[in-house]
């Protein structure tokens, strides 16, 4: 199907982006790579009233490196973080999660930024963002905030990002000493998650010091699952990460649809953060 | 209306588009260019793959139907048509297509010949599993995965042998009647205001 009619801008500042996005009023909608915006407006499911598209902002294409952390530009591909040599250094679970994103095609024009600010509970790297503990710098009309991913999504296709602000970056720190890995079931290869978990774990003399475990689908939002986490510090066996894991759909509400139920999901997570965390030993 | 410049298949084209105009239909519906089609309305199935630079003015394989032609301005962008070489010699992959039988009805093909030289181009070498990954975004309802694969798989061959690599040949800039722009139409039933002129 065609879209719907919009007005398009296509700044070439931050600030400009901001002013457009300020007198366009609240129907205004950000574009970055659009492999789900786009999608959405075919099937007259989103109608903003103007597009306002970051791909002319050079400065939004950056990956930098700022302390103990990376600050990726809200124009950078999947395909960009999957080759960047600073991701590939100090974000290896951001680099093996985003190989399962859709497909080459999608990869080449989709965003991380844009999939975080899509805020799509299936979606696979808001979960990813959130056990790195990723923050978000979003700018608007009275400034410059940022927000930690555990604040960032708000419920099903919702973020905190505000119609006239802009995700312009995420900050994520070097994963350091902690090893991570991304657990995803799907039915087809460019398939949705029908549950995705993004484990992490830091080590000490064999055993799990610590660990974050982060859900993709398992309700509105990305959720850590925090019974499992405590459950898992200490673990210094396959039984006792089993068990921790088997704690992991507590207190989630996964949806109940034609793909799967939600016992078949909770059990799906389960068997997920097993297989995750027991590949990082 | 937004005013874009596009290169496709190696023609300067100007156009004032609607700002949501699908790139797919631009290339069939304003520039002739029919030989990338819509198979799905979900960005699903990839028929619509086409190469497009990116911002460094790499070109890479996109969903024509997940791109704007807004998006596209400024863009080069190669489709199924702009593969073969001036003297319409075929390109290595459309070759090992047509010779290893990787296609049936063909209605995927075109956008499986464009994805299948984006992979090549990446990976000059990939093992059958590397190449059913990249091609995950490609739908073949026929189910003729089998021979699509032996097809990249020889096509790969030949271009390595070839010493060459999997950048479509430069296509002639003033194609001749009946290539470009209208394609495959019938010239007469074309309205002239229609066609948009080549920028010399």
């Amino acid at each position: 199907m065609i879209p719907p009619s919009f007005d398009y801008a296509a700044p070439t500042t931050v600030d400009e982006a901001v002013g457009v996005l300020r007198d366009a009023g609240e129907d205004a909608k950000v574009i970055a790579g659009g492999q789900s915006l786009i999608p959405l407006l075919r099937l007259r499911f989103a109608a903003p009233s103007t597009l306002v598209d970051l791909g002319g902002i050079a400065e939004l294409r950056q990956v930098r490196e700022d302390g103990d952390a990376l600050v990726i530009g809200a124009m950078v591909t999947h395909a960009s973080v999957l080759r960047d040599p600073l991701i590939n250094e100090h974000l290896p679970l951001l680099v093996s999660a985003t190989e399962t994103v859709a497909d080459r095609q999608v990869r080449h024009r989709g965003t991380f930024a844009g999939s975080l600010a899509h805020a799509d509970p299936a979606g696979d790297l808001p979960a990813v963002a959130l056990v790195l503990g990723a923050s978000m710098e979003v700018v608007g009309p009275s400034g410059r905030r940022v927000v930690p991913a555990s604040e960032f999504f708000v419920d099903y296709l919702t973020s905190v990002v505000a119609p006239d602000e802009v995700l312009v970056a995420v900050r994520v720190p070097k994963q350091g000493s902690w090893v991570g890995a991304y657990e995803k079931f799907n039915r087809v290869a460019q398939g949705w998650a029908l549950v995705g978990v993004a484990a992490m774990v830091r080590r000490d003399n064999g055993s799990i010091a610590e660990a974050r475990v982060g859900l993709t689908n398992m309700g509105s939002t990305p959720l850590r699952a925090t019974a499992t986490e405590q459950a898992l510090a200490g673990a210094d066996s396959r039984e006792a990460i089993g068990a921790a894991a088997a704690r992991v759909a507590e207190g989630t509400r996964p949806s109940d649809d034609l793909l799967g139920s939600a016992d078949y999901r909770r059990h799906l997570a389960g068997v997920l953060t097993r297989r995750a965390v027991a590949s990082l030993s | 209306m937004t005013r874009v410049s596009i290169k496709v298949d190696g023609v300067e084209y100007e156009d004032d588009v609607e700002p949501r105009t699908l790139l797919v239909h631009h290339l069939r519906e304003r520039l002739g260019k029919v030989g990338t089609v819509v198979g799905c309305d979900t960005s699903n199935c990839g028929a619509c793959t086409v190469l497009m630079s990116d911002a460094d003015g790499h070109q890479q394989g996109v969903k024509s139907c997940a791109v704007l032609a807004v998006q596209a301005d400024d863009r080069e962008i190669t489709t199924i048509e702009g593969l073969s070489g001036p003297d319409n010699t075929l390109h290595p992959v459309q070759r090992a297509f047509h010779e290893a039988h990787g296609l049936q009805c063909g209605f995927c093909t075109p956008g499986m010949i464009m994805a299948a030289v984006d992979l090549l181009e990446e990976n000059s070498d990939p093992s059958e599993q590397e190449i059913r990954e990249g091609l995950e975004g490609n739908l073949c309802r026929c189910t003729g995965y089998q021979n699509i694969v032996r097809a990249v798989r020889a096509a790969s061959e030949e271009i390595r042998r070839s010493g060459g690599d999997a950048e479509p040949a430069a296509p002639s800039p003033l194609a001749g009647e009946g290539h470009t722009p209208d394609s495959g139409l019938p010239r007469q039933s074309v309205p002239d205001e229609t066609i948009p002129q080549p920028v010399p």
